[in-house]
């Protein structure tokens, strides 16, 4: 059956790449990292919160360099979602429900067992209220710009934790690395929508048409 | 082509690091769409990426399912990206 008509066809929306963006390969087990890791996933700062907050913001968004990027960084941040994911599934496939115990993962294993469910390292699960679409330009990229900082130092605080699991370290400094690119485009992009409205007279309920 | 004699985890490793390489410029490209030397970067690797991908397709199996696919069992029973490798 052919699907496609040659090499570089797109033809969906999204597809899955048999391939993550950086390589993961956990060797140790480590459940006590998966337990705090696990907010990158659907914690207040993770990625679920990230690609989603992005992926929903564009809809809104008059400016289009700030569309592209936010489609864009969206998109990347579904891929951080799965390597996050990849990390928590590696650091605990094999664990008995003892060891999970040990790890302090009891009430984790009695919910959710070896999947990977969305949730904070409190505990809490994902929630749409960590993040926010308010169909405003600067008051998204505002946000934006946080939300890449917040990241960050939770990365941070993740490598501080895992200091000696260096397999586990190498890819949460890149991961880290990634959201200082992202912010660095957000900013690109506000600083095109802010330019743009100090071109002409507007008023702040006509931003729309501005850009 | 330097890819030539590549095996299976390296021509893996090249096929990511390109792809990283295309995002990453296309993010440039997105607040840049004017930068022509940033669109060449980005088509080059894109080129490259393709050639990969090709290979790697032809040798071992389906990297996503939008290319053309003789037989299906590799996608469900080769090892998923999330999976620990013995390697």
């Amino acid at each position: 059956m052919i699907l496609g008509h040659g090499k570089g066809v797109k033809n969906n929306m999204w597809t899955y790449d048999r391939q993550l963006q950086y390589p993961i390969n956990i060797k140790r087990r480590d459940p006590k990292l998966a337990k705090v890791i696990i907010s990158q996933y659907g914690g207040p700062d993770g990625e679920l919160g990230a690609s989603l907050r992005y992926l929903s913001q564009k809809f809104g968004m008059p400016d289009k360099k700030s569309k592209a990027i936010l489609n864009d960084i969206g998109t990347e941040e579904l891929a951080h979602l799965e390597m996050v994911g990849t990390i928590v599934h590696q650091l605990t496939d094999g664990a008995t429900a003892k060891e999970l115990e040990e790890a302090g993962l009891a009430d984790y294993y009695t919910d959710h067992g070896w999947g990977v469910y969305p949730q904070a390292a409190s505990g809490f699960p994902w929630n749409a209220a960590t993040i926010a679409v308010k169909g405003n330009p600067i008051a998204d990229l505002t946000e934006d710009l946080a939300a890449e900082q917040k990241a960050r130092a939770t990365y941070e605080k993740l490598i501080d934790l895992c200091q000696n699991n260096k397999e586990v370290t190498d890819i949460l400094k890149y991961l880290r690395e990634r959201e200082i690119v992202h912010f660095q485009r957000f900013g690109e992009a506000l600083n095109g929508v802010q330019e743009k409205l100090a071109q002409k007279k507007f008023y702040m309920d006509n931003i729309n048409q501005v850009l | 082509m330097e890819e030539e004699n590549l095996n299976r985890n390296e021509l893996m490793r090249k096929i990511m690091d390109y792809k990283f390489a295309i995002n990453d410029m296309a993010l440039f490209l997105d607040t840049h769409p004017c930068n022509e030397n940033a669109l060449m970067k980005h088509n080059d690797f894109v080129k490259k990426y393709q050639e990969c991908k090709e290979k790697y397709e032809t040798a071992y199996g389906p990297l996503s399912i939008d290319t053309e696919i003789n037989s299906w069992e590799k996608w469900v029973y080769d090892p998923w990206p999330w999976e620990r490798s013995e390697k």
